[in-house]
């Protein structure tokens, strides 16, 4: 290939070409911040005119829904928080959070145990039993909505917060099976050579052992069953609102999750569109501050591979 | 739970043993044991799995022979009659209609491709540099879809409300006066690409997963290696040509997935149109139906199980039918040399190898006999 570009040499030297490199840049910076921006501003302003919405009466919103609200009005997020509406917005959240941290511990129990079962346990039929979890990736939980509600209702979970941490957690074991497999066949065998040498069994290997180095893999699938479970809609909806739950603790109303609760909340205050952006809004801060927290686990999950 | 054994420091007995014997000698005494660890270990997960996927699905393909109801959804056998419905219904004003939400799942899936596609691919590329607030930026970008369906359906349904703000912004702004009270969300007819309401749909659903799109194209970018592009700089390439011919090819299989993804999840929709519209009633209006919704519409808001397990098979299998031949053409090539459109490839090559080497030789020949050829 020649060295010329549009009959210009460009390698006459070598101190020519970290130049060349800048000015590619230099031009088409302002380009690229311009992109940028543009980028950012279609991802945030819908949400900030909900979050500014909230901090709005119901007139101003007709009269000027662009822009600053002048004057700030607090009352509808003061609702929300400590007013009429906080005992049903506390409450969801804690339906959530228990909701999703009974999927999460129950995901990665069971999901470690036969991850391991598969990989360490030299069974005979180790190559069946991941095949088994593996075949559940072809079935997305919605075909199997219908009969999930049936059989919930069968078995008297209907109404109930576990009716929707098990059948999460049964949709959610093929892909944590399928993801930590490969993780806990990565540990190499010398250690649990040097373990059964020191008389360490297979399930002390599994606890001492492979539990602590297999973390980076369990954050991983669990962080994935959390999100899954924070902004499930559908299984709730049959579960919880369609079965007509009606939990109640210390005052606060456990009987919807969160993205259930927002929209009976819509529903139930369709009128009153500003109490409905300031609900929308504290309830979008919990993912928000999770995933702030979480990114980098996200990103580094799998690659902190075993070290020591 | 405890594994010393019964017999004494069995720490003792290895090193002085050595480690190999011990296991054979052990064996028959602990087979129980094992057993009952194998158990422990595979059998609470199997139960759990089994009874909430493999049942439920079983549940469904008989469920959807029976005309039944929630309370009994095994009482009245009809055989295919659900799925000959499905496949013979008419088209009736208002009402849903399964071939509307085929044909709708199968749109949102092709234009997700082709809209957020170019665009994440090209925001990527541009953000491919080292950047002031390049991480702020990402953070940002990602914020959509770190919300969920539900959230951004209600944010969006204040948007597009008659009264909301996209109307008060197309009138004051724009000047637009017709759209002042335009039911952006409530155009009655049967939908599809004609509709205004069917692109303000793919508008949001495009606003709720192009982030994740960007995302996974920068994250796939930061792992082409930066000499290919140097080397490429120093031949004279330009920067576009780089790009064309050095990045996005490296880019494939990222682009790949993430398609793979995108068409899953437009055959599973349901949270977002379900929220935006507020149930089945404007769904069916709209002729805005997916599978997944118009299965909820016959299953519970019509007490039709049967009926709805019958969509609901039809989805999976639309479903597989689709990742398959998207895994044979299209993801093949990602899974090994093994395939058959590398071993293809791979004789094509070899047979123009050969002709080039022939080929070469008689020029060699020609060469050294001092013909003209």
């Amino acid at each position: 290939m020649a060295v010329t570009v549009a009959g210009k040499p460009v390698l006459t030297s070598l101190p020519d070409e970290p130049i060349k490199h800048k000015r590619v840049w230099s031009w088409s910076q302002p380009w690229v911040y311009l992109v940028a921006l543009v980028v950012v501003a279609f991802s945030i302003v819908p949400v900030s005119f909900v979050v500014l919405g909230g901090f709005r009466t119901n007139m101003q919103l007709l009269e000027s829904p662009a822009g600053f609200p002048d004057p700030w009005v607090w009352h509808n997020y003061e609702t929300v928080l400590i007013g009429d509406h906080s005992g049903n917005f506390w409450g969801f959240l804690v339906a959530s959070i228990l909701v999703a941290l009974m999927t999460v511990i129950l995901v990665v129990i069971l999901g470690t145990s036969v991850a391991y079962a598969i990989a360490r346990m030299n069974l005979k039929r180790s190559g069946t039993l991941f095949a088994v979890f593996a075949a559940g990736l072809m079935f997305p939980a919605t075909i199997a909505i219908l009969p999930t509600w049936i059989i919930l209702r069968e078995i008297g979970l209907l109404g109930n917060l576990l009716g929707v941490v098990i059948p999460q957690v049964a949709f959610a074991l093929p892909t944590t099976v399928v993801i930590l497999t490969p993780f806990v066949k990565a540990i190499p065998k010398e250690m649990e050579e040097a373990a059964s040498i020191d008389g360490c069994g297979t399930t002390g290997f599994f606890f001492r052992i492979l539990l602590p180095l297999a973390k980076p893999g369990m954050v991983t699938v669990g962080v994935l069953a959390f999100v899954g479970s924070w902004n499930a809609f559908m299984l709730p909806m049959f579960v919880l609102q369609v079965g007509g739950a009606n939990i109640n603790l210390f005052g606060l109303n456990l009987s919807r999750t969160l993205p259930l609760g927002v929209q009976n909340f819509t529903t139930q205050w369709s009128a009153n569109t500003t109490l409905i952006m300031a609900f929308t809004a504290v309830a979008a801060i919990p993912a928000l501050i999770f995933f702030l927290a979480m990114e980098k686990h996200i990103v580094n999950g799998l690659s902190g591979a075993v070290k020591g | 739970m405890s594994t010393q054994v019964e017999t004494g420091d069995p720490r003792a007995a290895k090193t002085a043993r050595g480690s190999s014997p011990i296991v054979t000698s052990r064996k028959k005494k602990v087979t129980w044991k094992r057993r009952v660890e194998v158990i422990g270990f595979t059998v609470p997960a199997l139960i759990v799995y089994v009874a909430f996927v493999f049942v439920p699905i079983g549940y469904a393909l008989v469920m959807s022979l029976f005309d039944g109801t929630p309370i009994s959804p095994f009482t009245n056998f009809v055989g295919f009659e659900n799925f000959t419905g499905i496949f013979t219904a008419e088209r009736q004003f208002g009402q849903p209609f399964f071939w509307d939400a085929v044909r709708n799942n199968l749109l949102i899936a092709v234009a997700s491709l082709a809209i957020q596609g170019p665009i994440a691919l090209g925001v990527a590329l541009m953000l491919n540099r080292r950047l002031r607030f390049r991480r702020l930026i990402r953070l940002l970008i990602f914020v959509p879809y770190v919300l969920s369906e539900v959230i951004t359906g209600v944010i969006f349904a204040q948007i597009l409300n008659p009264n909301g703000a996209l109307n008060y912004v197309l009138t004051e702004w724009l000047g637009l006066e017709g759209m002042r009270f335009f039911a952006w969300l409530g155009q009655v007819g049967d939908g599809g690409i004609g509709s205004a309401t069917f692109w303000v749909v793919m508008a949001v659903l495009t606003w709720k997963y192009v982030g994740m799109a960007i995302i996974l194209f920068m994250a796939g970018l930061a792992g082409v290696p930066e000499e290919l592009t140097e080397a490429a700089a120093i031949d004279g390439a330009s920067y576009w040509q780089i790009q064309r011919k050095v990045t996005v090819p490296l880019l494939g299989p990222t682009i790949r997935i993430w398609a793979f993804l995108s068409i899953i999840g437009s055959f599973q929709l349901f949270d977002m149109v379900w929220i935006l519209f507020g149930g089945h009633t404007l769904l069916g209006q709209t002729g805005m139906h997916t599978m997944a919704s118009y299965m909820v519409t016959m299953g519970m808001n019509r007490n039709m199980v049967g009926y709805g397990s019958a969509v609901a098979v039809l989805l999976f299998v639309f479903t597989l039918i689709v990742a398959l031949i998207y895994q044979k053409f299209i993801l093949s090539r990602d899974l090994g040399s093994d395939s058959r459109a590398i071993r293809k490839a791979d004789q094509k090559k070899a047979r123009a190898d050969a002709k080039a080497a022939k080929i070469a030789a008689r020029e060699l020949t020609a060469a050294e006999t001092g013909q003209e050829t």
